[in-house]
């Protein structure tokens, strides 16, 4: 059985044979009362969810930011101190001849 | 007299909701067509376009009006039944039933000479409903917009939202699984 030819064929049939349009009786009318008995919005309930999210989102990133900043101020202090030792170690020698000239 | 789109969908976002009522009237023939490709049973026909109504007047403040009306909701329509060929599709294998038949007649006569096997008999619409109900939701999707309407890949990719080249692969793979299906059917049948 040529399998090209069986596909072609079936596709040519659905085109010539397309789905009815017909509508069942007062069907718009249905989708009216739908339309109608669906609740109005509540306009807290819409805007609650999303401000919650925004808000735990908010607690989250200053969480983060004061982490942040905090080691970065240890970071900060620890190069202070560092940078200090390192002046220390490099001029010693000379604040001993200072120190033994005065 | 009567109101145009335009008037009527600016009625509906100003709050009168009766004015969307005349869409319906308008449109539903056209949107039951369409849900008649995807679904057979006609309680469920029934459930799309509802849905795709109630779905359009919820959405109506996004409709900016760039394009018709009508394009708009056949776009919702489409991606409404593709959303029920999803949700159904662990129902394709269970649903497929043996040929009937007038089926087994029609598949008879394309087998001794393809030209004697009439395109428009009921047994060949019949079959070619099984055939579909047989393939994955994006295939029969595909098949249906590409082959059967005959509509452009670009507007294909319009309505589904796909890329075109997306829409080009999976219709590559939709004919091969068809194929794979109709080759099925004649192993069972004829072997």
């Amino acid at each position: 059985m040529n399998l090209n030819e069986l596909h072609a064929k079936l596709i040519a049939a659905a085109r010539k044979n397309p789905p009815g349009g017909h509508v069942p009786y007062a069907f718009e009318k249905r989708i009216m009362s739908h339309l109608a008995a669906r609740p109005a919005p509540n306009l807290w309930a819409l805007w609650g969810g999303p401000l919650w999210r925004a808000a735990l989102s908010c607690v989250a990133i200053t969480v983060l930011c004061g982490l942040w900043s905090f080691a970065a101020h240890r970071a900060a202090d620890d190069a202070g101190s560092f940078s200090q030792d390192f002046d220390a170690a490099v001029f010693a020698p000379l604040n001993e001849h200072l120190e033994e000239a005065w | 007299m009567d109101r145009t789109d335009a008037e009527l969908i600016a009625a509906v976002k100003n709050g009168d909701a009766a004015s969307f009522e005349p869409l319906v009237q308008k449109y539903q023939g056209r949107v039951f067509a369409t849900a008649r490709r995807y679904a057979r049973r006609e309680s469920e026909v029934e459930d799309i376009v509802q849905e795709v109504f109630i779905k359009a007047f919820q959405k109506l403040d996004g409709f900016r009006g760039e394009a018709p009306f009508e394009h708009w909701l056949m776009r919702l329509a489409v991606r409404t039944c593709y959303d029920f060929l999803r949700g159904h599709q662990r129902n394709r294998e269970t649903v497929f039933t043996e040929l009937t038949g007038p089926e087994n007649d029609w598949l008879d006569r394309f087998a001794v000479a393809p030209d004697h096997a009439s395109e428009e008999a009921e047994a060949a619409r019949q079959l070619v409903d099984k055939v579909l109900e047989r393939l994955s939701p994006p295939a029969r999707l595909v098949i249906t917009l590409l082959e059967i309407e005959e509509r452009p890949v670009k507007e294909i990719a319009r309505i589904t939202g796909w890329s075109v080249t997306l829409v080009k692969v999976r219709a590559f793979r939709a004919r091969a699984e068809m194929r794979r299906i109709l080759a099925r059917i004649a192993k069972d049948k004829y072997l």
